[in-house]
């Protein structure tokens, strides 16, 4: 029983944390109708700013978000500004897919310049056993409550900002008719480029957080992507709740595989469940439209 | 026949021949890189028979490689096979590809455009998971082939021609399909599918045939791939690069027109290969290669193609104009042959 009480714990906990990273993918999608590939990689970079941060200037993780999610947020701005934006026409999906895809591999390759393929991890008081309390019997560190409950305050933030806020208002008059948004004087551009960067900069709290967890190589960036997406599509595609049950549900799943069969199964779980939800419910759990009218 | 077509037609025959002369030279490393250019051109253009036929952007192309790669290594390895039999294994292993491309194809073809590449690229995880953790695939050790004591120096021409075979194959089919009722059904879906099947387009069998003859190509390319790279290793069979490297020899080029992958392929495959022997860094070869695309999205938005025959076509049609007001002579206004027909319609393919 202690063991499956923990796996749930863990799935839970880390499920909002891969719910945050996915919010951010998806709230991308239901602005720009674009999939950020790049995603998974900005995750591993924020892991990496995080612990050039702590390694080198001993700022702790908590605090250097004050630096990091300025720094990610500028840069997805500046990737719509220079990359995104300019696409037109009839190409524009399968362009922008693959102008993120060589966005990511451009900072993989960056990653692997500066920091070599082997895996890192932040070595600091958070993922230390000094860190730690227990709970059913087994240590549970700090680290994955906090990150759960920043999670959850970000998405819930990101939540009030789309309801209850001005701009938020004219996110979702995008997200429903870009033509209709801009006639009725919304600056469509700049609302667009503002989302995708909200979309990165919450990658920075989801990449410390991954990093306190995990060891991590520029070659990971594939690993979260394709969690990521499997997220999106389950919870489907524009919904910010329903990423956010997704996760929790699908990183639940994946960590009672982990310890009831063999941890090398379990990433086939998200693609198994992708598969079966997309086979017998093809708009994911929580259907787009239901999701966009909210 | 118009001399356009005779001249397009002698073209490609020169073209032909100085490829297949190519190993001839007896520069092995350039021999050995042509092998990699002609399963990147066959490849781009299988990729092309679907995605770029349909508007469908697959990344799960990589799952027929492996498959093929797969086939090849399991039958070498249980049968004992060696030598110049195994290329006869190929078109199986495109076989073994079609028919992994048929439940792929009926589960993915059943959403659209991003769901779909979402899709593809989870079935590609799906495998290459499957490769690393099942034992009779060789899991991280990967299945090695029996030592080819062939002569050095030309080692690698079985393997130029067998590709080059593939790759024209692959070309002709590409071409047939382009103006066949299919090829024009599948086009039909690219524009609209909704309209495609109101005006009695079968889209799912149209769609899945094009998927199933695109995974068999690929198949059986993967197979070439198991002997010459003398290794089956999941991250090689089973490689996201080798999915986003076609799609964006197909962009390159021009999306969805016939030509493009190859020249996609022709100009992309010799820089990564080159790359990968001369640069001990690859990493940096892969910022170039990124920064290279991003480049030409934004310049050239539809592809190389497209933009520079919309230009030639421009130049001809005046140069035409030019040609037919000096052959009419003293009466200015005369239109002999002013407007060529099949000039200005072929430029685009």
């Amino acid at each position: 029983m202690g063991t499956f009480l923990r796996a749930i714990t863990d799935g839970v906990l880390q499920g909002g944390v891969y719910g945050l990273m996915a919010v951010g993918l998806t709230l991308i999608f239901g602005v720009l109708d674009i999939i950020n590939i790049a995603q998974g990689i900005m995750v591993v970079l924020g892991a990496y700013l995080s612990y050039v941060l702590w390694t080198h200037l001993h700022i702790d993780v908590f605090v250097g978000l004050l630096i990091t999610i300025p720094a990610m947020f500028l840069l997805g701005v500046a990737i719509q500004y220079l990359f995104i934006r300019p696409l037109r026409g009839r190409e524009r999906t399968s362009m922008s897919l693959l102008a993120c895809y060589s966005v990511a591999i451009i900072i993989e390759g960056i990653l692997y310049q500066v920091f070599g393929s082997n895996y890192l991890s932040i070595n600091n008081y958070w993922n230390s056993p000094r860190a730690e309390f227990k709970i059913f019997g087994y240590y549970l560190q700090y680290i994955y409550v906090l990150g759960f409950v920043l999670a959850v305050v970000l998405v819930l933030a990101i939540y009030l900002m789309l309801y209850r806020t001005q701009f938020g208002r004219s996110v979702r008059a995008t997200m429903q008719d870009h033509t209709a948004a801009r006639l009725v004087g919304i600056n469509v551009n700049r609302v667009a480029a503002l989302t995708f960067g909200i979309g990165v900069g919450v990658t920075a709290v989801g990449g410390m957080v991954f990093g306190e967890l995990n060891a991590i190589n520029p070659n990971t960036g594939y690993d979260l992507i394709s969690r990521l997406l499997a997220i999106v599509i389950l919870g489907g595609m524009g919904s910010i709740g329903g990423a956010l049950a997704a996760s929790v549900f699908v990183i639940t799943l994946a960590s009672l595989v982990d310890v009831y069969w063999n941890p090398e199964w379990s990433t086939v779980v998200f693609y198994g469940a992708l598969v079966l939800v997309l086979v017998f419910r093809p708009q994911g759990l929580f259907g787009r439209k239901e999701a966009r009218a909210q | 026949m118009s001399r356009a077509v005779i001249w397009r037609t002698a073209g490609l025959a020169v073209l032909l021949a100085v490829v297949a002369l190519v190993p001839l030279g007896n520069n092995v490393v350039v021999t050995q890189v042509g092998v990699l250019v002609l399963l990147y051109v066959g490849s781009a253009v299988a990729w092309n028979i679907f995605s770029g036929f349909t508007g469908y952007i697959s990344l799960g192309a990589a799952v027929f490689f492996g498959v093929g790669v797969y086939t090849v290594a399991l039958l070498v390895k249980h049968l004992n096979l060696a030598g110049g039999v195994v290329f006869a294994l190929y078109p199986l292993a495109g076989l073994v590809a079609a028919a992994v491309a048929v439940p792929f194809g009926l589960i993915a073809l059943r959403v659209r455009r991003h769901t779909f590449v979402v899709v593809t690229i989870a079935v590609f995880f799906i495998f290459q998971l499957m490769a690393s953790n099942f034992s009779w695939t060789g899991a991280a050790i990967g299945i090695i082939p029996p030592y080819l004591n062939w002569n050095a120096a030309t080692v690698w021409n079985p393997f130029y021609y067998t590709a080059l075979l593939i790759a024209v194959v692959a070309i002709v089919l590409a071409w047939a399909i382009w103006g066949s009722r299919f090829g024009l059904q599948l086009r039909a879906i690219r524009d609209d599918e909704d309209r495609a099947r109101g005006l009695g387009v079968r889209t799912m069998r149209v769609k899945l045939t094009a998927f199933v003859i695109s995974g068999f190509i690929i198949g059986t390319l993967g197979g070439l791939y198991f002997y010459y790279q003398a290794d089956a290793l999941p991250q090689y069979a089973f490689n996201p690069f080798f999915d986003l490297t076609i799609a964006l020899m197909a962009f390159l080029g021009g999306f969805g027109t016939l030509a493009g992958p190859i020249v996609g392929a022709l100009l992309l495959e010799p820089y990564l290969g080159w790359a990968q022997q001369a640069v001990s860094n690859t990493y940096a070869a892969e910022v170039v290669l990124g920064a290279l695309f991003l480049i030409v999205i934004i310049f050239l938005p539809r592809g190389i193609l497209p933009t520079v025959s919309e230009k030639l076509t421009a130049v001809r049609a005046s140069r035409q104009r030019r040609a037919a007001e000096r052959a009419a002579g003293p009466p200015p206004g005369s239109p002999v042959g002013a407007t060529p027909a099949g000039t200005a319609a072929g430029g685009a393919s």
